[in-house]
């Protein structure tokens, strides 16, 4: 279903509510008519106090949550009509996550890590993966220590490995949640840097949730969330 | 990673490695109980076979005989009243009418593995100031030696019947201080008397029946209790000794006759194996029951260990289905290697058991053996208990929402 006047567009978001506890006397209007465009190669940064929505706002744009009313398209395709299944599987194909505390599986090594969406994607590993993943370690500078258990490196390490898995499947849009809030300055610098050169080199579509202004003056746009509305 | 398996296997087996230390600990509580599982039903397998043994090996399963005369009570009408007390008549020997026709019926029927011709009957042997009673049994060599096998049970002599000798127990030769070749003056109770020549002396293996049993040929029972041309009863056995009583109650329906099995004559002993193995059942079931339930305990608390990383995978486009089967195949593997652990495990305490139990003269009690089948046996109900304790746990993980997984 794809919608021609918004093929350039890598993510829309149209009237997009969400209410928690609908109908009870609890009932939180969290976000309220939300409407954003994201466009190819974009590089935004997402900003806004605490609890003014903006993770909630994340949280559905990456497909983990669903308006309660309005529609989000995503490569054009509207994702509201999808049954959950479907969510799932677009969602390991066109988004890419790294977070704030970077969520590496511990149990497997960096490069393994970078591997797990093709992995879950096509359910055998094969050696056409291992090269891609590899290739990604070197993207991100770390060819040395691609077979260091995830736990065994440090965290601006893993916040880089993290990256290089949300560039797996080659998504449209990675969705980082204070990817630099857990780094220290330097840490940070090198990670921001990383993702600012991929979106240069490949033109992935960046959205970056964070608190610091520095930074995110460093980006092409800013977006700036209060109160459930984009102001 | 392990190219020849696929994504579900690959985590399941790294997040079992990762967490090494509480793997090996289900592993080992799930072998200790497979263990005992493996011991106690070998051992039930092994005492049951040991008893059924020594009651089978020296009696048929089941014993065909003319049904017992009953007394019929006078009609009432208008001349006679109905006697208020009918007396039971005593039971004299009956041959069972026509036996060669009601032999080949019953040798005709599905299951059964030997019929054989017995006239059977009690006699008294006078040897100086010594009487014994013997059980004779007069039998056909061919089809009876399928039943009890005694030719292989000869200590001395040989088990050849002519109507001129008899094969008696040891127990009743040592009493009667007689050996091969010497004769015994046999009075049956119908008063007839034979002088036999001891052509064999055999051991039953118990010393009731070695002291009490005697065999002389068809023809020679046949005129010692008076009953020419005729056999009281046909002993059978049967492929399956517990399909016994089913096995009579079809032969008492078709031939009219009474059939008797085993397991009717031996009700208590066997009540007492059907409540052995009922109990060592409910035993093993509760082993069972709480090794899956140890296995479900860690894997509920890995589930909650690692939900952070089960939220990225969801979100990394991990169907609920994948994650379902991570933790599911978790189970499996833990039950599968315990049941190898706990199969080992019972193989030590087989030897553990076999060394020190033994009789007062140094052999073993009973010889136990862990079959093979039972093995594979113990591995699919140790692996089935980890994958259903495992449905749980694995429920929870599939339905974990990664936002709130990842927040956390």
């Amino acid at each position: 279903m794809v919608d021609n006047t918004k093929a350039e567009a890598v993510l829309h978001l149209e009237n997009v509510c969400k209410n928690y506890n609908p109908g009870t006397a609890f009932e939180a209007k969290v976000l309220k008519d939300i409407n954003l465009t994201l466009n190819k190669g974009e590089f935004c940064a997402l900003i806004g106090p605490s609890g003014s929505g903006k993770s909630t706002l994340l949280n559905i744009i990456g497909l983990l949550d669903r308006p309660t009313s309005g529609k989000l398209f995503l490569n054009g395709e509207e994702t509201s009509v999808m049954k959950d299944k479907e969510l799932t599987h677009l969602r390991g194909k066109s988004i890419g996550f790294v977070f704030q505390y970077h969520h590496l599986i511990t149990a497997f090594t960096a490069v393994e890590n970078v591997m797990m969406p093709f992995l879950i994607d096509k359910g055998w590993p094969d050696d056409d993966m291992r090269k891609r993943a590899e290739a990604l370690i070197e993207q991100v500078d770390l060819t040395q220590w691609k077979d260091n258990g995830a736990a065994n490196m440090s965290g601006g390490q893993q916040q880089r490995v993290a990256i290089a898995r949300a560039l797996a499947m080659n998504p449209a849009l990675v969705l980082a949640d204070e990817p630099t809030g857990n780094l220290d300055g330097k840490s940070a610098d090198v990670a921001f840097d990383l993702m600012r050169k991929v979106n240069q080199e490949n033109g992935t579509t960046f959205l970056i949730v964070t608190h610091n202004m520095e930074l995110a003056k460093r980006t092409d746009r800013i977006v700036e969330v209060v109160d459930g509305r984009i102001v | 990673m392990n190219k020849f398996l696929p994504f579900e296997w690959i985590v399941a087996v790294r997040f079992l490695i990762e967490g090494a230390a509480q793997t090996a600990m289900i592993i080992v509580g799930t072998s200790v109980g497979v263990g005992v599982i493996v011991f106690m039903s070998a051992m039930l397998t092994a005492i049951q076979g040991n008893f059924l043994d020594r009651i089978l090996n020296t009696q048929a399963h089941i014993v065909v005989y003319q049904p017992d005369t009953v007394s019929r009570p006078l009609f009432r009408n208008a001349e006679f009243t109905e006697l208020a007390v009918v007396q039971k008549p005593a039971q004299h020997i009956s041959p069972i009418d026509q036996w060669q026709k009601t032999l080949q019926q019953v040798r005709g029927m599905n299951n059964i593995a030997v019929a054989a011709p017995v006239v059977s009957g009690n006699a008294q042997v006078v040897q100086g100031a010594t009487a014994k009673s013997l059980s004779i049994s007069g039998i056909e060599p061919s089809s009876y030696f399928g039943i009890v096998k005694v030719p292989s049970l000869i200590v001395s002599g040989s088990a050849e019947l002519t109507t001129q000798n008899v094969l008696v127990g040891t127990d009743f030769a040592r009493k009667m201080g007689a050996v091969v070749g010497d004769k015994i003056r046999i009075t049956a109770l119908s008063g007839q008397q034979l002088m036999l020549v001891i052509g064999g002396i055999f051991d039953l293996g118990n010393r009731g029946a070695n002291e009490r049993t005697a065999y002389v040929s068809l023809r020679t029972a046949q005129s010692m209790m008076a009953v020419k041309g005729g056999v009281i009863t046909i002993e059978v056995t049967v492929g399956d000794p517990y399909a016994a009583e089913t096995i009579a109650q079809e032969i008492a329906a078709t031939t009219g006759l009474t059939a008797d099995s085993w397991i009717k004559t031996n009700a208590q002993f066997f009540t007492a194996m059907t409540t052995q193995k009922l109990s060592f059942t409910v035993i093993n079931f509760f082993i069972a029951l709480s090794v899956a339930f140890g296995i479900a305990s860690v894997l509920v608390v890995s589930v909650v260990q690692r939900s952070k990383e089960i939220g990225i995978l969801r979100a990394m486009g991990s169907s609920q289905g994948q994650i379902l089967r991570i933790f599911i195949i978790q189970g499996g593997i833990v039950g599968l290697l315990g049941s190898i652990g706990g199969s080992m495990l019972g193989f030590l305490i087989v030897f553990l058991f076999g060394t020190f139990t033994r009789n007062a003269d140094g052999t073993a009690l009973f010889t136990i053996t862990i079959t093979p089948l039972l093995m594979l046996e113990t591995a699919a109900v140790a692996t089935l208990a980890g994958l259903a304790a495992a449905m749980v746990p694995a429920m929870n993980a599939a339905k974990l929402d990664p936002v709130v997984a990842i927040r956390g």
